[in-house]
């Protein structure tokens, strides 16, 4: 990109710009993305459920495909920030922006997204896992921009579900939680994906909660909540307006073992 | 009156085309920006300013040395304390202005504040007001030696002493009434245009109290009276944040003066949110004395309140504790006792005014949260408690213990409406029935006294200048009419409200009125618009002037019927013979003829000024019962229903209190679950921005369900009582007093606000009544 390590990427601007206003970033030219024509669809294809950078997070919202298929991102969509900003703000610049208290990343590990990057390079595909590298830092090189992210299809007895505790509605979580299952055929978990928002430095993969409940029945109470135990344990929040350390831990714990239950419930049903 | 007629004011808003300070462009004019400080409490080693100065763009730099020789260094408060524009020796709180900067444009401005180097030597904070007042604390303000600001007191101590020994029930609850912001849509700021040919200065600026700046203006700067205009066009809001006088008033004054161009000084929010006025910080110990039976005897209150590094409260000159002394609410008590100790700390200056009120909120929240207190001690109900203790209404006009006049009240029959309006038995069994199923549910009430429209001149004045107000009403030929006001609405609707008042007084169509305020060269002098003041002041000064215009008219009419004075029956908008309505004279002709066919003797014209001096306060009241449900998991409570019935007494426009209502209930729902500016020991503020310091949105804010009552001020001209700040006023003890209702199983006696989900967490926690999902 021109402009070398100081130029950066605007895409929806809801979280460039308020930094900008800060002036806590000041780079010296801003890309605008937004007239890059082809990177705003929501599909599914090959395998996967393809969304593009750009795509509003409005268009999360109003989308069928999401609600009826992928539930765990229309909970997200309809409480990330305000409608003002979610017509402005684009599922590429959320998970590019590598804010821990941003919603998709912790549901993009949870669903075990795929990042396609295309660079000066050429284009390469990144896991969700390993993407978030640090507060506002990600796998993305300064000369690559987002511009395909891809979760694989959701398979007929799987379910998912986003809980997001908030001060005020409309507000960045206290802590959420991301929870996707598939079930055996014998109703068993057969893969659990566990997203820890706002709760570290970067969203959290809560892998040691993924594993305890493989191959174990949704009906077992204590396998339930061990899972909200081993979550809870991924978790390293801090104090800060939104609550204090101790209980964002304690929350992530009860926002998982929900959302848990209610992903099962959704699974049960197909999804929905 | 009493029609719910739309603003006159709400098409330009609507369409954005108000005009506000920032709407303000000259030619030439200037843009300033401030250097804040870092530090709550530092020594200024030294200022260097030069690589800001080499900034192209840059036309001035101003620093506290500079303003030493026009002596502005310090300018008084309202309080009759002073306060520091710009520091010499030191910072005394965080993000305070030390450096203005004066640029060509806004931008040049900010990037020049980066570009100065101050070097300061950090002090010890002190942030707790409390430990401020604690013997070895650090001094804020070396020139008073003390951190102590005041000591306040009412009531009889002994008597209040023996009433408590000797009653069967002592309840008795810290009290913390958290620090707030009033988080305006429009932050502070100013145009000032310094006229060098004249001596003139205007001043653009988001002011509540026009003509008391200038008065003061004209004090500090030895600017004539008459050379100084202050302009206050539309105000995006004001709460009591925009009484005050910030240091960028003074600061864009000098530096127009200085330069010759006009220069404007708008805050960002993140600089204005942590510097401008705040309101309570206050620190109570309450009590409650009672009989077995539930009879309430007495109210004892200690209280420590932070003023921040400057006694700013805008409270009359003779209330340093504002009229707290109405915290025996709505109960008739035998005795009681209450002190104030004000504190200087490493914070801005507030507490009175800012964010409504004369201290009423916090005296209101005292009372309305012990009475709940004692109910649960002595196993009463909440209201049984209240409806036993009330002022019965054939007491009033009642004098309170702490001497207090109420005007008039109902206490019962509001209370018994919002309990009718919410179903409040039924809700007492579904909240049993929820407990034995282990569902949190809370109901809480609060029947609050306001006391507001200040106010009579023997006891009120600010600065030594009576709380009077004013209206000028001039009726043109044609009979159309133009008012003007001392007073200055900041959304609250006065350009309806008034323009109603005249047209019942008068009979003339509200279009055919024109409302203006705010502009000093025009307006009648007046104290401005605060504390739910405008309608019991200049809106009885609006009807006075009115009659004084009827009486004239009189005349006119008697010479244009060729009758005599006492024959003539005024009637909405005309005066007939007596016995012959058909021969009557309009208004409007009424007003041509004072112009065009006056009688000898009588002078031409018609137009009236009068200066209300109001008799007595008016105590607005209401009861208020909130339904909250809380989250075991998480703590997170939820309102689920609010019931609001106010009493303001005659009503002038309902949608207009309707609005102030809804706008002050969302307020003191900020106020008791999202809002607080916290500060860490070292003076870091926290809050200082939206992002931090949540107000709530039209998404969270609950459903309100308003009722009225009507009992007017026997008082007043038209029966009217003040109603901006009730809400405000009541409501945080009905949220409070829902949620602790809700936790009251588990013997949790209290939680201060803001009702955070955690804070409520935790206390279910420490009772063994958080559930893990
Ligand atoms: C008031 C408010 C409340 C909010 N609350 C929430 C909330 O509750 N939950 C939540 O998740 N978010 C919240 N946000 C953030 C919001 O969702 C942002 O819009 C989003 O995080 C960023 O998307 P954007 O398109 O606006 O990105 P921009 O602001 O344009 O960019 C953000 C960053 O990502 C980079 N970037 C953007 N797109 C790409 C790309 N395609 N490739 C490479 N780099 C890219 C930019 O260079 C920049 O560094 C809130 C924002 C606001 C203003």
């Amino acid at each position: 990109m021109k402009g070398g390590d100081d130029a950066k990427v605007l895409a929806g601007g809801q979280s460039l710009i308020p930094l900008l206003k800060l002036r806590l970033a000041s780079p010296t030219r801003l890309v605008d993305i937004n007239g890059i024509p082809g990177l705003e669809y929501i599909r599914e294809s090959g395998g996967y459920l393809r969304m593009g950078a750009l795509t509003r997070m409005a268009d999360l919202e109003a989308s069928d495909l999401i609600m009826k298929r992928y539930p765990i991102i229309h909970d997200a969509s309809v409480e990330i920030a305000d409608p003002t900003v979610r017509n402005l703000g684009t599922v590429g610049g959320n998970i590019s922006h590598g804010d821990p208290a941003n919603d998709l990343p912790a549901i993009m590990l949870a669903l075990e997204a795929e990042f396609v990057a295309e660079g000066g390079s050429g284009s390469r595909t990144m896991k969700a896992e390993g993407f978030f590298v640090d507060t506002f830092t990600t796998a993305l090189n300064h000369n690559e921009i987002l511009t395909e992210i891809r979760v694989p299809m959701a398979s007929p007895r799987s379910g998912g579900s986003y809980l997001k505790l908030e001060k005020r509605i409309g507000d960045f979580a206290i802590a959420g939680s991301a929870v996707q299952l598939s079930l055996n055929s014998r109703g068993e978990c057969e893969r659990l994906g566990v997203g820890l928002t706002a709760v570290g430095p970067t969203a959290i993969k809560a892998k040691k909660a993924e594993e305890a409940l493989k191959g174990k029945k949704l009906t077992d109470e204590g396998a339930i909540r061990r899972v909200g135990e081993l979550a809870a344990e991924a978790a390293s929040p801090t104090t800060d307006l939104r609550g204090p350390a101790d209980y964002k831990k304690e929350m992530v714990k009860v926002l998982t073992i929900r959302s848990l239950k209610r992903a099962y419930q959704r699974a049960q049903r197909g999804g929905m | 009156m009493g029609h719910g007629v739309k603003r006159k004011e709400d098409p330009r808003f609507i369409q954005g085309k108000g005009n506000y300070v920032d709407d303000v462009k000259l030619p030439g004019m200037l843009f300033l920006d401030f250097v804040r400080s870092p530090y709550a409490h530092a020594r200024i080693k030294s200022i260097n300013a030069d690589k800001a100065k080499a900034l192209p763009g840059v036309v001035a730099v101003l620093t506290g040395k500079d303003l030493v020789p026009l002596g502005l260094d310090w300018i008084p408060t309202l309080s009759s304390d002073k306060m520091m524009v710009l520091p010499t020796e030191k910072v005394v709180f965080q993000m305070q202005e030390v450096v203005g900067i004066v640029a060509e444009d806004r931008y040049t401005a900010a990037d020049a504040v980066s570009l100065v180097e101050v070097e300061y030597e950090p002090l010890p904070a002190v942030t707790n007001p409390m430990k401020a007042l604690e013997p070895g604390a650090p001094i804020v303000r070396p020139d008073k030696g003390t951190n102590h600001v005041f000591h306040w007191e009412v009531g009889d101590k002994a008597a209040t002493e023996k009433l408590f020994s000797g009653a069967d029930v002592v309840v008795k609850q810290e009290l913390y009434y958290p620090r707030i912001h009033v988080s305006y849509m429009e932050t502070a700021g100013c145009v000032a245009d310094f006229d060098q040919v004249r001596g003139h200065l205007t001043l653009w600026m988001t002011t509540q109290a026009p003509h008391a700046v200038r008065t003061v203006a004209a004090l500090v700067t030895k600017i004539p009276e008459n050379n100084i205009r202050i302009i206050s066009p539309d105000i995006g809001g004001g709460f009591g944040g925009k009484v005050y006088v910030y240091p960028g008033y003074i600061v864009a004054a000098v530096a127009s003066i200085v330069t010759g161009h006009p220069v404007k000084w708008i805050n960002d929010r993140s600089d204005d949110q942590p510097s401008t006025a705040f309101g309570r910080d206050w620190h109570m110990t309450a009590e409650l004395a009672a009989k077995k039976d539930g009879t309430m005897l007495g109210v004892r209150i200690k209280t420590v309140s932070d003023h921040g590094a400057f006694f700013g409260d805008a409270n009359p000159s003779k209330f340093p504790a504002g009229l707290f002394s109405i915290c025996t609410g709505s109960y008739d008590l035998k005795g009681g006792f209450a002190e104030v100790d004000g504190a200087y700390t490493n914070k801005p200056l507030g507490g009175i005014t800012y964010r409504c009120s004369f201290r009423v909120t916090e005296a209101v929240y005292a009372i309305e949260r012990m009475v709940d207190v004692l109910a649960y001690k002595i196993g009463m109900d909440p209201t049984d408690l209240r409806m036993k203790n009330f002022i019965p209404s054939n007491k009033f006009p009642y004098k309170s213990i702490f001497g207090w006049t109420y005007d008039s009240g109902n206490y019962t029959a509001a209370l018994k409406k919002a309990m009718d309006k919410i179903g409040y038995w039924d809700l007492r069994k579904e909240q049993a029935e929820k407990r034995k199923k282990g569902e949190l549910m809370g109901i809480g009430v609060s029947s609050f006294t306001e006391i507001v429209g200040a106010g009579p001149s023997a006891q009120f004045d600010i600065l030594g200048i009576k709380m009077f107000d004013s209206a000028e009403i001039r009726i043109h030929p044609t009979g159309k009419a133009i008012a003007r006001f001392g007073t200055k609405s900041q959304g609250q609707g006065h350009e309806t409200t008034y323009a109603q008042i005249i047209a019942e007084e008068l009979g003339l169509p509200i279009e055919d009125i024109t409302v203006e305020e705010g502009d000093t060269d025009t307006a009648p002098y007046g104290l401005g618009t605060y504390a739910s003041r405008s309608t019991p002041t200049a809106g009885a000064a609006a009807a006075m002037a009115s009659r004084k215009i009827r009486d004239k008219a009189r005349k006119l009419a008697a010479h244009l019927l060729e009758a005599r004075e006492e024959d003539l029956v005024w009637e909405r908008g005309k005066f007939y013979v007596k016995g012959s309505p058909e021969r009557a004279k309009t208004i409007q002709d009424i007003a041509f003829a004072a112009y065009t066919n006056h009688p000898p003797g009588v002078e031409a014209g018609l137009e009236a000024v009068d200066y209300y001096d109001p008799p007595n306060m008016t105590f607005p009241f209401g009861s208020y019962i909130c339904v909250v449900d809380i989250d075991r998991g998480t703590g997170q409570p939820k309102v689920r229903r609010f019931v609001a019935v106010d009493d303001c007494g005659n009503i002038i426009n309902p949608l207009i209190v309707e609005g102030q209502i809804h706008g002050a209930l969302a307020m003191g729902f900020g106020t008791s679950f999202l809002e607080e500016i916290k500060y860490d020991e070292d003076g870091n503020v926290f809050g200082a921005n939206f992002m931090d310091y949540l107000i709530p949105t039209a998404v969270e804010t609950p459903k309100w369900e308003t009722e009225k009552t009507t009992t007017p001020s026997p008082h007043h001209p038209f029966g009217a009582k003040g109603v901006g700040e009730s809400a405000t006023v009541g409501s945080p003890a009905a949220f409070v007093n829902a949620v602790v209702d809700a936790l009251s199983q588990g013997g949790i006696p209290h939680i201060d606000m803001p009702l955070s989900p955690w804070k409520i967490w935790n206390a279910l926690k420490e009772k063994g009544l958080a559930m893990e999902a």
